[in-house]
């Protein structure tokens, strides 16, 4: 498949000094969706910007399907763009909002007419074609903003943060529409979002971004087992992150110390040598606990514990446990017939942890993130 | 809303005093800001030369001397031909100059939006002096054409401080929107930027030739052989009241209270009014 | 060409026109004026020269400063007066009005004065206050008065009295757009700690409110400063104020070195009072937090 964004060095610094994307090269395949995901501040709402053509770079170059188009105005690139707050024109009728980029580029009436009817048929708002946006719930503001920016059948379509003013139910049916609308018109969509859950629900790929620069870029599934950096391995999901010293390499295991816990973890292919300092991280959901009367997996690891919180999560039970460093360090339980809550250990009560050697990471401890 | 909650207990409080009594000094001050235009009205159909006490009876006579009066008729011809024009002007020069007070980053942008804005606190008098001396260097001869310059100058203000204003509230992404949606600048502008500062744009221009057409101390230097509307009442008044005056003064308030609440009601906030509907 | 540099360039192009309309007909204009301010007059005409000559003549010649200080006090008479009357008005409508479209109705009629004929509202008082006027044949037909007196005209009573009406308006903006921003709360509670309402107006209300007094106060100060109709209409010889002598330097005397002189220290003064009471201004809102 071809590549239809291509970025290469994008750099750019905001008056003040501050470097909103620091260096950025990035290659997207047609009818890919891409997630571009990172905390406020760490450029992925720039990086947008920059390929609708709002900005303008200091350095790099961007290809819009194998054009360049980093001197082109937004109106020469075939992109559309859904906005953070819609930015629907408040003086336009809902078909007018929808039907503006036809308008403007001369399609003729009826055949405009006709697209406005299919693409809001497309997002269920057929019947609001005459109200105007103020009369609109957010959702269906939301709608709207999607028709129009779908109308004119962009090579690439921009999301901003599109869900980010939605109610939490609204958000996740909203999730699945976007799903279903790619699958529909078949074009790349470049999503812009802080939520990591988000990210992985919808995207094909997650690009995940720190402090102006590209940290990892990979499908949901590859930063969820393979994070590169205990940075990725805190934000995707969440991570128990613990200090430690490679005690001895043995194949691809690493066993290293930590405080008075000794651990085995997976290198993944990391060169370690004995003596190196390094952040162990444990998932949540990755580990289990054994009581008095159950056994654990064969060659797991084993972590002392007391149970010092219980949390219930509706479908999941989160457990704080005192392992006898600064931060609790947390398990997560799938409530079901397998968990029978009743003989979970109470408040206090004595446990130990079991984690297999393949589910403890182990990063080098100078790579945050 | 919780302030109708809180506004109960006291609406019966309100009947203190204090309420009174600072309500009927409001009333006098109130009847202070209005009676002498009333004064003016009255007059105007008051069958006597003097505008003197008591009322003699009702006459159109003033109003159908005033429409006889050429060299006045003349007047307000002039006076419209020179708001016309210098509202045209104001907005010229105060739209751009709004845009560029609110989007660019120029070097002297502070020092150019003080003096820009220095004709709405600075006395008249000053504005009209230093263009006649600028007049005079140039060479110009004294003419309407350099009144409505004059006007221009000292109005601009008001333009650029209400288009800048609507310009604040505006929201940039609209722009950004129709850009991404392929509208090239001209579109933009045209399709989405003006339709939303359009009320203040005419809000403001209805005030600025309000203001115009009423304007002296500017018009006094900077006039020629022609007389404004103004300028003819001005000279006709040093020489005396005639109750003609009264006639032509009361149909400028009618028509100028008109043009302001049209004014004030465009320059409104826009949201304010779409929620009504 | 780079996206950067076009729109840099159209950027430009919006900002030219204004850009060149502001030097030409502002700053080249105020320099003109400052600089003939030096020039010498010798009848008929009068010669480039730099000398400070028509400065020195508004300090020694007495006709000047009294027509200075003159218009010092009338305009300073004016400013208070306007926002003694204006204040209560402002504070009327914002806390004791309840209704809100009653408050927006009222403060429409306060406002709207402003912008009618400046000229017609001063030319009023003259028919009111004149030996024949309103005022006079009232008095004489109510009895209060044997005959017509012309004690009310063409003083500067009446040149205040009549900036006074028309600058009230002009007030009441700032001064309401003051009260208004007053937290409620902040009174509600100075009164639910047992303070009396008047210590509550002074000790919390006033206070607060002094940002819009003083920029009420400038702004009547300075056009009165600048003021030469109403003291035409209403003034007579004793009310003639400083922008009387700037128009016959202009006219009658065409002494225009002289004239600019005046109007480069009414500048002087204006904008002085404008960036002191700016200053106050803000000093006041940092006080605030």
């Amino acid at each position: 498949m071809t590549n239809i964004i291509e970025i290469a060095g994008l750099a750019k610094t905001f008056p003040g000094g501050i470097r909103a994307v620091d260096g950025v090269s990035l290659e997207i395949r047609a009818g890919e969706f891409v997630t571009l995901l990172g905390p406020s501040g760490c450029g992925k709402t720039t990086i947008l910007r920059l390929i609708a053509g709002f900005e303008t770079p200091d350095a790099g170059r961007i290809l819009l399907g194998g054009r360049d188009v980093t001197d082109d105005p937004p109106y020469r690139r075939p992109v559309n763009t859904v906005f953070q707050d819609y930015a629907l024109f408040p003086h336009m009728t809902v078909g007018q909002n929808v039907g503006y980029g036809l308008r403007i580029s001369g399609v003729p009436r009826a055949e405009t007419a006709d697209r406005i009817a299919t693409t809001l048929r497309m997002v269920d708002l057929l019947e609001k074609i005459d109200s105007m946006p103020a009369q609109l719930s957010g959702g269906q503001r939301q709608r709207v903003a999607l028709a129009r920016a779908i109308i004119r059948q962009p090579k690439v379509l921009l999301l901003d943060e599109p869900l980010s003013a939605l109610d939490v139910k609204l958000r996740e049916a909203m999730q699945v529409e976007l799903m279903h609308l790619h699958e529909k018109l078949g074009i790349t969509f470049l999503l812009v979002t802080h939520d990591q859950r988000e990210a992985l629900v919808m995207s094909d790929r997650v690009v995940v971004l720190s402090q102006g620069r590209i940290v990892q870029c990979g499908t949901p599934a590859e930063l969820y087992d393979r994070p590169a950096t205990p940075y990725v391995a805190d934000f995707i999901g969440t991570s128990n992150l613990m200090r430690a010293t490679v005690a001895a390499i043995e194949g691809d295991e690493v066993l290293a110390t930590a405080g008075l816990h000794r651990l085995r973890g997976a290198a993944h292919g990391r060169r370690f040598q004995p003596g190196d300092k390094v952040l162990l991280s444990i998932r949540p959901e990755k580990a289990a606990l054994v009581t008095d009367g159950s056994a654990a997996e064969p060659g797991a690891n084993l972590i002392e514990a007391r149970v010092t919180e219980h949390l219930f999560h509706g479908h999941a039970l989160r457990m704080e446990l005192d392992i006898g460093q600064a931060a609790p360090f947390i398990v997560d339980l799938q409530l079901s017939a397998a968990v029978e809550t009743l003989r979970l250990p109470q408040t206090g009560g004595r446990v130990a942890i079991a984690v297999p050697p393949a589910n403890v990471m182990v990063f080098p401890a100078e790579a945050q993130p | 809303m919780s302030a109708t909650a809180i506004a109960e207990p006291r609406r019966r409080r309100r009947r203190d005093p204090s309420f009174w009594a600072l309500g009927a000094l409001v009333g006098l001050i109130l009847a202070f800001l209005y009676l002498p235009v009333i004064v003016l009205i009255v007059f105007s159909f008051n069958d006597n030369i003097v505008t003197t006490l008591p009322l003699r009876g009702f006459t159109l006579g003033w109003y159908e001397k005033m429409l006889a009066n050429e060299e006045m008729i003349a007047a307000i011809r002039n006076s419209f031909y020179v708001a016309g024009a210098a509202t045209l002007l104001t907005l010229l020069v105060g739209v751009p100059a709004a845009f560029a007070l609110d989007r660019a980053d120029f070097p002297g942008k502070t020092a150019f939006r003080r003096l820009v804005m220095l004709p709405l606190t600075l006395p008249g008098i000053i504005t009209g002096i230093s263009m006649l001396n600028l007049f005079r260097v140039l060479g110009f001869n004294l003419s309407l054409e350099t009144v409505i310059l004059g006007h221009g100058t000292a109005l601009v203000a008001i333009v650029i401080t209400q288009v800048y204003a609507r310009l604040m509230r505006f929201d940039r992404r609209l722009e950004e929107a129709s850009s991404d949606l392929g509208g090239r600048p001209w579109q933009t502008f045209l399709l989405v930027t003006l339709p939303n500062i359009r009320s203040a744009i005419l809000g403001s221009a209805l005030l600025a030739f309000t203001l115009s057409f009423d304007e002296i101390p500017v018009t006094f230097f900077l006039t020629g052989r022609d007389n404004t509307l103004p300028m003819y009442i001005y000279s006709t008044l040093r020489r005396g009241i005639t109750p003609e005056i009264n006639a032509i003064g009361t149909i400028i308030v009618v028509v100028s209270l008109a043009l302001i609440f049209l004014s004030i009601y465009l320059l409104r906030e826009p949201q304010r009014r779409s929620r009504a509907t | 060409m780079k996206l950067a540099t076009r729109r840099r360039l159209s950027a430009l192009g919006v900002l030219a026109p204004p850009l060149l309309w502001t030097l030409l007909f502002m700053f080249v204009p105020y320099a003109i004026m400052f600089t003939y301010s030096f020039y010498r007059k010798e009848f008929p005409i009068f010669i480039p020269d730099f000398q400070f000559g028509n400065y020195l003549q508004l300090i020694q010649d007495s006709q000047y400063y009294t027509v200075f200080f003159r218009t010092l006090k009338i305009a300073a008479a004016v400013a208070v007066a306007a926002v003694a009357l204006a204040y209560p008005l402002a504070y009327f409508l914002v806390f004791k009005i309840r209704s809100p479209s009653l408050r927006a109705a009222l403060y429409m009629a306060v406002i709207v004065p402003l912008w009618v004929s400046y000229l017609l509202r001063a030319y009023t008082w003259k028919t009111i206050l004149g030996s024949e006027g309103v005022l006079n044949s009232f008095l004489v037909w109510s009895g209060i008065l044997e005959g017509p007196t012309d004690l009310l005209l063409y003083n500067q009573f009446a040149v205040v009295l009549t900036l006074t009406y028309i600058f009230i308006p002009f007030v009441v903006m700032p001064v309401y757009t003051a009260l208004e921003k007053i937290p409620r709360n902040l009174i509600e509670a100075s009164q639910d700690l047992g303070v009396g309402p008047l210590r509550t107006f002074l000790g919390v209300t006033l206070p607060l409110s002094i940002p819009g007094i003083l920029a009420g106060a400038t702004f009547a100060f300075c056009l009165t400063f600048g003021d030469f109709v109403a003291p035409v209409l209403v003034g007579g010889p004793s009310g003639t104020m400083i922008a009387n002598v700037i128009q016959s330097q202009f006219g009658i005397a065409l002494n225009w070195p002289l004239g600019a002189a005046l109007s480069i220290v009414v500048l002087i003064i204006v904008l002085s009072i404008i960036s002191a009471s700016d200053r106050l201004e803000r000093a006041g809102r940092l006080n605030l937090g």
